[in-house]
């Protein structure tokens, strides 16, 4: 039996432990500075806007982590000894590890703006950073966000469920421009801008925060030379791996702690997955730092086996992802990527009232079905992973699209549409097929 | 829009004032005459004449106070014949009930003068109010998808202040609706004309004023749960379903019905929610209904019996929970507001399974009994001690059921304790019948919450949202489908999903329940049942 311990009690962190749990009687020990208990980060903004309390974004109840002998530890870990495998803790006390699996996560990034520091100006990650927007929120008037990512549209509609008037700065010409392609894009700056009134400013970026005497932020200019006045800024222009207080130790780190294939870092018997982990080599088109729930999730599942002796690697599936932008949501399965690459061919269904959004992505010449993003419109994991896998075809997708669709019972189907347009649009003739239970069709495969 | 909405509030409030005050205002005399017609000659022979020396010329303020009167009486009366062990004299009615239908006629109050007025400035009022307090909304709350802001801070809703007066309302109102119906006399009354447009000249009984304000509620209700799900159809038909049902065979049928002689009976009632299905009256009294009667006992039994487990069989109990039946209409129109109170820990969930099963048994035993009683009664009347099995009387297992189960816990706790434990607390933890329907669901059906692959981010609105009280998120994290007994298929943990995890659906038996499943992306890590 040997003590693993843990540094993070986010997804990747707890993912590990109890995967670690199952597989050995290994003693296992969880450390937080965060929470005493793992929670949902993505839940944070439901706490700010009334659909949650914070103890409902607990996973799991107290009772759960001493019925399955997890210890959870607190505490700040201010630095370790890697030579004596010691942790060293804020309050002088020392932890012994045999194996060290690091999951610190990330931070909200600051470029050094003048007047970043200001009361007022802040990310969105942590517990903590919620409790400081609930502070802030005090008086506030105006919020600037900056930053087109998927924090931001969080931050936005947090302030905007209290009727707080939010101005959010881009830096790019579309939202989220460096991931969606301009069409889908624009059906999220429209759902945005025309229904829950959040002021978009295109193509803007941050040059200075001015505050008032009281240390508070005032106002901000753009490089543009704008200035807006404001009691709020929200920083959401990415995160980058909390790893500071391992700068200088013997691991090697570069924006994240440097990782092999099996998630190992560069000192034996230590590793590191999540938001902190950063691939020497990226895997297939991923980047090298993935900071998403699913893929800390998986290098979780990854290095449980490791550390219990069956040596895995990081082996991720097909690409998907999600996202809910105030009212519509959004998937992902495959890569559909902001601009078209090479000898890739797309086909875009967009419904002409509502807010419903299919962007296919396929080989131009073998027709093999690389991607999909999809908005106001619900579709099945399982079948399109089925479907990456086996190098289906656009017309086969289409042709079984039925199948495909998640959205409730009762809902208005598009498939007939979107068929015939592609039809159109292609010179095809795909017949749709009748919706046969779509478990079958899988097995048949 | 915002003017509106706060006029609505007032105009409620108004009519809810108005309607509340009744009980405390009013006339109540009674003659001789009034006395003599309407007792009975076991009664007017008891306390006939001690009724009329106390009661008649004299005043009484309002309903509560002449009653107490009368039941007094009554009950002085009684207990001196059972100490001299008359028992044929012995009057069985409940006081209450005699008590009412001395103050009812004792009514000279304004609203037996103008009742339409008086229904108005409650009623009217009321309903006015609401839905202006309502309907902007459409507007205020933006455009359609959930609407789940400042829910747990609202003191409404998050066992605040507003929400803590609610429940001592609703409590006091089934207390008094159940055990002191004469307090209600005056708004009873109102609703005689309105009563009277099914049966000419007949009054409203308690359950007349029950039976209205419980469907007027459920639509005035229902138009915010359309507003609220206007994104999902599933929620829009779901909730036009309920109050369908409830309208139309829960109130209007049961009215109707005996206009042409029929039994009133609510055809959408099923055993053992139904409890007195068997009862000797209720029998007796289909059977003596001619044909229609005959084929009400035979639905009764065909419903309980083959119907509910087939279609639970076929689409889970939701048909029933969250689409047909008055109960679940009600926590879903007026419970709506309150489902994120269910408890979610793993303890109410064991409590929950004792419990609810336990009433279920309580159910089939007291069943047992009265049908055993029933069927004395039917073919051999000259038996004696025909409630008698093994000992104990079937009255009184049915007596302590009706008012333990039937009034206690339905009525009392299951509906005035919304905003404490959440809309389903009677559903999630006393109907017999979601018990029945319950195991038919777990154990043999074709309905299932599927989990979408790995999408799930374990934010936790589903189970936050779950009027049941289950832990949607622990399965969907787990890339798990849900099949569990409690699940009423209200369909809210798919329409609060942010990243579309779950829907309800109907399929094969194989493979529905997914033991140990494999989370989409990482393969072959087999995802843990910790």
């Amino acid at each position: 039996m040997k003590h693993i311990v843990i540094i993070g009690n986010g997804i990747s962190g707890i993912t590990a432990a109890r995967h670690i749990r199952k597989n050995s009687d290994h003693k296992i020990t969880v450390i937080s500075a965060e929470s005493e208990y793992f929670f949902s980060r993505t839940a944070l903004m439901y706490i700010y806007m009334g659909h949650m309390r914070f103890e409902d974004t607990q996973p799991y109840e107290p009772y759960f982590w001493k019925k399955n002998r997890i210890e959870l530890i607190h505490d700040d870990v201010l630095s370790i000894d890697f030579d004596s495998k010691s942790l060293n803790f804020k309050n002088n006390e020392v932890l012994v590890y045999d194996d060290l699996i690091l999951a610190v996560g990330s931070k909200p990034n600051k470029f050094g703006w003048p007047g970043q520091d200001l009361q007022g100006v802040q990310g969105m990650y942590s517990k903590q950073d919620l409790e400081s927007m609930e502070e802030n929120s005090k008086g506030l008037k105006q919020a600037v966000i900056v930053g087109g990512g998927l924090i931001g549209v969080e931050m936005a509609e947090m302030f905007l469920s209290r009727d707080i008037p939010v101005k959010f700065l881009i830096r790019e010409n579309s939202f989220w421009g460096g991931v969606l392609p301009q069409v889908d894009a624009e059906l999220i700056e429209q759902h945005m801008s025309k229904h829950h009134g959040l002021e978009l400013i295109k193509n803007a970026e941050l040059q200075t925060i001015h505050g008032d005497e009281k240390g508070r932020v005032e106002s901000i200019t753009t490089k543009a030379g704008e200035s807006i006045a404001c009691q709020f800024v929200g920083l959401t222009v990415g995160v980058t791996p909390n790893v500071d207080f391992l700068k200088g130790s013997s691991l090697e780190i570069d924006r994240g702690i440097l990782v092999n294939p099996d998630l190992s870092t560069s000192i034996p018997n230590v590793y590191a997955i999540g938001d902190c982990a950063q691939f020497r080599v990226p895997n297939g088109l991923r980047r090298n730092l993935e900071q998403v729930w699913y893929t800390g999730r998986m290098m979780g599942e990854t290095v449980a086996q490791t550390v219990c002796g069956k040596s895995s690697i990081y082996k991720p599936g097909n690409w998907f992802n999600s996202a809910k932008f105030f009212d519509v949501e959004y998937q992902t399965y495959g890569w559909v990527w902001n601009e078209l690459k090479e000898g890739e061919e797309e086909f875009v269904w967009k419904h002409p009232k509502k807010e419903i959004l299919l962007h296919f992505v396929f080989d131009k010449t073998t027709l093999i079905f690389k991607g999909i993003n999809n908005f106001g419109i619900r579709l099945r994991h399982e079948v399109f992973d089925a479907w990456l896998n086996d190098s289906a075809s656009i017309e086969e997708v289409l042709a079984n699209l039925r199948l495909a669709n998640f959205d409730p019972e009762l809902f208005t189907t598009y498939e007939k549409d979107i068929v015939n347009a592609f039809n159109q649009q292609f010179n095809k003739n795909i017949q749709l097929a009748s919706k046969k239970w779509w478990r079958s069709m899988l097995k048949a495969r | 829009m915002k003017a509106i909405k706060k006029i609505g509030l007032y105009v409620f409030l108004l009519g809810l004032l108005f309607f509340t005050s009744l009980p405390f205002f009013g006339k109540f005399t009674i003659s001789q005459s009034q006395i003599e017609t309407e007792l009975t000659p076991q009664e007017l022979d008891n306390i006939g004449e001690e009724l009329i020396r106390s009661l008649s010329g004299k005043e009484f303020s309002n309903s509560t106070s002449i009653a107490h009167e009368v039941i007094s009486i009554y009950e002085l009366k009684n207990e001196e014949l059972k100490a001299n062990q008359e028992w044929d004299k012995v009057m069985w009615t409940q006081s209450s009930a005699f008590a009412m239908k001395i103050a009812q006629s004792a009514n000279e109050s304004g609203v037996t003068k103008s009742p339409w007025m008086y229904f108005l400035l409650s009623f009217g009022l009321g309903i006015v109010g609401a839905l202006m307090y309502i309907i902007p909304d459409v507007v205020l709350l933006g455009p359609a998808g959930i609407k789940n802001n400042g829910i747990f801070q609202s003191t409404a809703t998050n066992r605040g202040w507003i929400g803590m007066l609610t429940f001592v309302y609703l409590v006091s109102f089934y207390i008094i609706l159940y055990f002191y119906p004469y307090m209600m006399i005056n708004q009873i009354n109102l609703l005689d004309p309105l009563k009277g447009l099914f049966i000419e000249g007949e009054k409203a009984s308690q359950w007349f004023l029950y039976g209205f304000l419980y469907c007027t509620v459920m639509i005035v209700m229902g138009v915010k749960m359309l507003i609220k799900y206007r994104h999902s159809k599933y929620q829009i038909v779901r909730t036009f379903s309920v109050i369908f049902f409830q309208v139309v065979f829960a109130f209007l049928l049961v009215e109707i019905l005996p206009i042409f002689g029929l039994p009133g009976v609510d055809l959408k009632s099923a055993w053992p929610l139904d409890y007195d299905f068997l009862f000797d009256w209720n029998v007796k009294s289909l059977l003596d209904s001619g044909n229609f009667g005959k084929f009400a006992f035979v639905w009764g039994l065909t419903l309980s019996i083959i119907i509910v487990p087939l279609f639970t069989y076929f689409y889970g109990k939701r048909w029933y929970c969250s689409w047909v039946c008055g109960c679940g209409g009600l926590a879903e129109t007026l419970g709506d507001p309150y489902r994120h109170l269910s408890n979610k820990k793993m303890k109410a969930w064991k409590f929950e399974r004792w419990m609810i099963h336990a009433v279920l048994i309580f159910a089939v035993v007291m069943t047992i009994f009265t049908g055993y009683h029933t069927y004395n009664e039917l073919n051999s009347p000259d038996m004696q001690e025909k409630d008698i099995l093994w000992g104990i009387s079937s009255f009184d297992i049915r007596t302590w059921y009706s008012f333990l189960i039937g009034s206690i816990f339905a009525g009392v706790i299951g509906t005035g304790f919304y905003p404490v434990f959440g809309n389903r607390t009677w559903c999630r933890f006393g109907c017999p019948l979601a018990a029945y329907m319950g195991i038919v669901q777990r154990f043999k059906s074709r309905f299932r919450i599927t989990t979408n692959g790995g999408q799930c981010i374990s934010c936790g609105n589903c189970s936050t949202y779950c009027e049941q009280g289950i832990d949607v998120r622990a399965y969907a994290q787990k890339g798990q489908n849900i099949v569990r007994a409690s699940c009423v298929g209200c369909g809210v943990c798919s329409s609060v999903c942010p990243r579309g995890v779950l829907k309800l659906e109907n399929g094969p038996e194989e493979g529905r329940i997914s033991d140990n499943p494999i989370i989409i992306g990482k393969d072959n890590v087999p995802t843990l049942n910790l």
